[in-house]
């Protein structure tokens, strides 16, 4: 861990214009090295522009990034040497073979070969593709070609790892293995930023910015933000989830409703008083539910919240 | 500059080419039948017109006549024709170029009054072969017409030697046969050279952009520089093979005659070639979508090599505006040169001018080429 | 389940080989009428081999396949008369209108001319796109070209739908609201068949089947697959730099499996009850005192990845 400089990542007031567009509106967060940072928001909320200036691909309009003691923006080609990309679109060269492409970037970073084939390898076996590795990288399938693109961009090791939207079409046993190695390198010391849509999975990140056209309203641990939710969430297991759902809205203290596969959740302002009022509400109106109780809410339940609350403001 | 990164370029871009078999094919099988097609199909002379023949009279004269035609090798007889509507006909669909009647009382005329009267008729929808063809006819009938004279002076009991005072005996330097073909050839080799050396890396960018390989290349260390050596030098083999092919056609199938050096040929080759893959590149770099680069690149180098170069059309026929013109068309030097080098069998000292303007023209692309790229998705 | 007795999809042994290659291997599963089913699986699994032989755009190998009453193999016209079809790459026309676009599907799908209008305005006002009938689809937020995209694949009032990955990518509020527009479409009596690898796609289904490698390895409500086939239990540990921990939970007493999950630790346990105490005593005793350990709800992902591996390990297959 490179303490002396303190954060792995320093951003500050970061702003991108299309034209009349403003896809990246004066983000400001820092990255400390071990820690995995989220940036979270639907598609069009600037992820992926974030993540090119971070990647220095593309130029600011204004603001300032600084990687590992580096300014980005006066040094561009200086700190690609630390940082790794792996951009949303699957970056590598499907005519060549997962060999082929390992050893092609670790050319371009000059990684003396006894250490890439080193790191190479157990990457590979953590990844489980070692029978892999003379195929063709198009002929991969979409998680293994995610752990293919994360393989040769550590073969460098990097300090920073610019991850956008890693786990987009990637089967969940993939994603969890996938997320194991980014734990390991978590424990190395290396700063992660990682884009997602996926609420569920920013989750499993240390830190979140909620991003939302350009801008970012909250940045908190998972924790720290669910603890923002107003109300609790209670969930409602029925065969009558539409029917669930026309009583629950008539009741006092209920926020949200939302339909769910299985049943229904119900945003309430008070869990534990209105958990029973429910129950009663629902036998009262001859609905079956077969359970009722408090469950923590998700990110994505925060996240509408938020959205409705800002909206409202 | 590290060459490592710019061998990793070279050997992916290697690999990527001959992973897809198909381009390779285009690549080589392109040149050579560009080669065959224009070499064939860009002939200066006219030879074997097609001839249609209607002999009103069948004297021993009018058949003498005709015979002189058919063994021209510049007319082939197609017909003879019984009438004129066949005649007619034949000329309408373009089956014959040319007619000759020769009318009755033909040879009556000759004896009698020491003149007669011969009909061609030419299809003048192509002007300039009917031109030549008129000329050819022309030149069979004078031929023909001065030995009936010396046949008549005889009979008459003259002397022969008054007749033919000055004998013109031209000689034509370089082209002693003055076969087109062996002027064109040269130049159809660096028609082809352009076309294909600028088709072949014009895409090499532009796939990188299309992929999506492109951004994740830009964010590593890789230099510009590096990217486009590691790029071109894979392409750089591939044109000199090409170059190899359509040369060597040139020569064992269309018989140029080659009088030059190997060493004169493959340096300046070389020199085009760099040329012509820095206009590919910069092309590819400049419009990021492969169809697209293919277009432009194809517009850059065929269009000015085939108008420009001097290559069938001579410079100094053109108006003056046009000819400083030329001066810009890197095509201009090396077909130059490569006739020289054919033809005349020149070598470096003889050709430094063109050799020195083409390596001046050949950095300028390598740096603006080099320059071109930026790191960047803006 | 609004349909009950009358089921909309019956397959049975449903097998597809390509060579040796075998895609769909004995998959049998019945879809009720009104009945939101999800088939949850990687990439590769099978799903879209399943979904072209239910659409009758391929031939089983075996096993027999009725949708609405009709032999995918005996008649798939008839088939596609009743079925309806959309994805996330739906084609929408860019540079036509709203309106145009639905009148071209319209016509693509062959409804009557004097029902289209009504049709038509049937889903713009299913997709809230009222008022937004002559914009360019080009202009439409994503959100609201998934929404025309499903009134267009709606127009010829199918009985069947089929939604491949509907809403990935698309941000959380037009989610829900496409999901909501989903379980309407489910209680009017449509049954809808869901191809997904996103596991909170499948969250939204009354019913889901996990597939893997052409086979169904588990079939039940989002709330019983996380709950009932996980067969063990889950703890949340946390504290400060738990998850350097991980290999000494692993060696702790009951403990199955162990992952890193954000700053926590989750391991499945036999029992949550007996072992939280157990291992939080268990940590102090080996020098890391202070760590709590809360049984916590399996997500649908973590049973996935459970099953998966259970049935991966029962066939002996390579992983």
């Amino acid at each position: 861990m490179n303490g002396s400089a303190g954060a792995a990542v320093e951003v500050d007031g970061l702003t991108k214009r299309f034209g009349t567009i403003t896809a990246v509106d004066d983000l400001s967060f820092s990255v400390q090295p071990g820690e995995i940072f989220g940036l979270v928001g639907p598609d069009g909320a600037g992820k992926t522009t974030a993540m090119r200036m971070f990647a220095s691909v593309m130029r600011p309009d204004a603001g300032s990034i600084v990687i590992d003691g580096i300014d980005v923006l006066a040094h561009p080609e200086k700190t690609k040497r630390h940082v790794s990309y792996m951009p949303q679109r699957f970056g590598l060269y499907e005519d060549l073979t997962v060999e082929e492409n390992i050893r092609f970037y670790a050319d371009l970073f000059e990684v003396p070969r006894k250490l890439w084939e080193a790191r190479a390898q157990s990457m590979l076996v953590a990844s489980d593709m070692t029978q892999f590795r003379q195929r063709l990288a198009g002929q991969l399938s979409g998680g293994m070609k995610q752990k293919l693109g994360l393989t040769c961009s550590l073969v460098h090791t990097p300090r920073v790892l610019l991850l956008d939207e890693p786990t987009t079409g990637v089967d969940p046993l993939s994603r969890r293995e996938f997320w194991q190695i980014l734990y390991s390198l978590r424990a190395e010391g290396v700063a992660m930023l990682i884009s997602t849509a996926y609420l569920d999975e920013a989750e499993r990140c240390d830190r979140l910015a909620l991003l939302n056209r350009g801008t970012m309203m909250y940045c908190d641990t998972p924790a720290g933000l669910k603890s923002r939710m107003p109300g609790a969430m209670l969930e409602v297991a029925s065969p009558e989830p539409r029917k669930v759902r026309e009583v629950a809205l008539a009741l006092e203290g209920v926020q949200g409703v939302l339909l769910v596969g299985s049943g229904v959740h119900v945003n309430v302002d008070d869990g534990g008083r209105r958990s029973p009022q429910l129950a009663q509400a629902l036998a009262g109106a001859g609905v079956q539910a077969t359970h009722i109780e408090e469950v923590a809410p998700t990110i994505e339940d925060l996240f509408v919240a938020l959205l409705e609350q800002n909206s409202e403001a | 500059m590290k060459l490592r990164r710019v061998k990793a370029i070279a050997v992916k871009e290697s690999l990527q080419i001959v992973r897809d078999p198909r381009s390779l094919m285009i690549a080589l099988l392109i040149p050579l039948m560009q080669m065959f097609m224009l070499g064939y199909g860009i002939n200066l002379d006219i030879k074997h017109i097609p001839l249609c023949t209607y002999d009103r009279e069948m004297s021993q004269q009018s058949l003498g006549l005709l015979k002189r035609f058919e063994a021209s090798r510049y007319f082939t007889l197609r017909k003879t024709a019984q009438d004129y509507a066949e005649l007619t006909r034949d000329i309408d669909d373009s089956s014959c170029t040319i007619a000759i009647v020769i009318p009755a009382g033909f040879s009556q005329g000759l004896n009698d009054a020491g003149t007669g009267t011969v009909q061609a008729l030419i299809d003048g929808t192509d002007s300039n072969t009917a031109n030549i063809a008129a000329n050819y006819a022309r030149a069979v009938i004078s031929g023909f017409s001065g030995d009936l004279q010396l046949q008549a002076i005889q009979r008459r009991g003259g002397t022969v030697q008054t007749l033919t005072p000055v004998d013109v005996q031209a000689r034509v330097w370089f082209n002693e046969n003055l076969e087109s073909r062996n002027y064109i050839i040269p130049g159809i080799v660096a028609l082809v050279m352009a076309i294909v050396g600028a088709q072949l890396t014009s895409l090499t960018i532009a796939r990188e952009w299309e992929r999506g390989t492109m951004e994740l290349l830009v964010s590593t260390p890789v230099k510009p520089l590096e990217l486009m050596l590691g790029k071109l030098l894979p392409y750089f083999a591939i044109g000199m093979l090409d170059a190899a092919i359509c040369l060597a056609l040139a020569v064992f199938w269309f018989d140029v005659p080659f009088r030059g050096t190997l060493a004169t040929l493959l340096f300046t080759t070389s020199l085009f070639l760099i040329v012509v893959l820095c206009i590919g590149y910069y092309v590819s770099v400049s419009i990021r979508s492969q169809v697209g680069a293919s277009q432009v690149a194809l517009l850059l180098t065929m269009l000015p090599t085939i108008l420009l170069s001097g290559f069938a059309f001579p410079i100094d026929q053109m108006p003056v505006f046009v000819q400083g013109i030329t001066y810009l068309v890197s095509g201009r030097y090396y077909v130059t040169i490569l006739k020289s080098v054919f033809l005349k069998g020149a070598g470096a000292v003889e050709l430094a001018v063109p050799i020195l303007c083409l390596a001046l023209y050949a950095v300028a692309l390598v740096v603006l080429a080099a320059r071109s790229f930026r790191k960047t998705l803006d | 389940m609004a349909g009950g007795a009358g089921a909309q999809i019956i397959v049975d042994g449903l097998v597809k080989r390509f060579g040796s290659f075998v895609a769909v291997d004995g998959v049998s599963f019945d879809v009720a009428r009104g009945e939101i089913m999800g088939f949850l699986g990687p990439n590769g699994a099978g799903k879209s081999t399943l979904i072209r032989i239910l659409c009758g755009l391929l031939r089983p190998s075996a096993g027999r396949a009725l949708v609405a009453g009709i032999d995918v193999t005996e008649d798939p016209d008839a088939v596609r008369q009743r079925i309806g079809y959309m994805s996330q790459k739906f084609s929408l026309y860019n540079t036509l209108s709203v309106l145009e676009n639905l009148r071209f599907f319209g016509g693509v799908y062959g409804v009557p001319r004097d029902r289209l209008e009504e049709r038509i305005r049937f889903a713009i006002d299913m997709a809230g796109l009222a008022g937004r009938e002559t914009s360019l689809v080009a202009t439409l937020a994503g959100g609201w070209k998934q929404r025309l995209a499903l009134g267009a694949a709606i127009l010829h009032r199918p009985a069947i739908l089929f939604l491949d990955e509907p809403t990935s990518g698309v941000d959380p509020e037009s989610r829900r609201r496409f999901w909501d527009l989903i379980h309407t479409l489910g209680a009017e009596g449509v049954s809808v068949l869901v191809s997904t690898h996103y596991i909170d796609e499948a969250e939204y289904c009354n019913r889901v089947a996990l597939i893997t490698r052409g086979r169904l390895i588990a079939l039940g409500t989002p709330f019983e697959l996380r709950r009932r086939s996980l067969g063990a239990e889950l703890l949340s540990i946390e504290r400060e730099g738990i998850a350097n921990a991980i290999e000494l939970v692993e060696k702790a007493p009951g403990v199955h499996d162990v992952a890193v999950f954000g700053s926590a630790l989750h391991a499945l346990v036999d029992d949550a009850a007996t072992r939280a105490p157990a291992l939080v005593a268990y940590l102090a005793g080996h020098g890391i005192a202070g760590a709590t350990a809360r049984r916590i709800e399996p997500t649908m992902e973590d049973s996935f990845v459970h099953l998966v591996g259970a049935a991966t390990r029962a066939r002996g297959d390579p992983p």
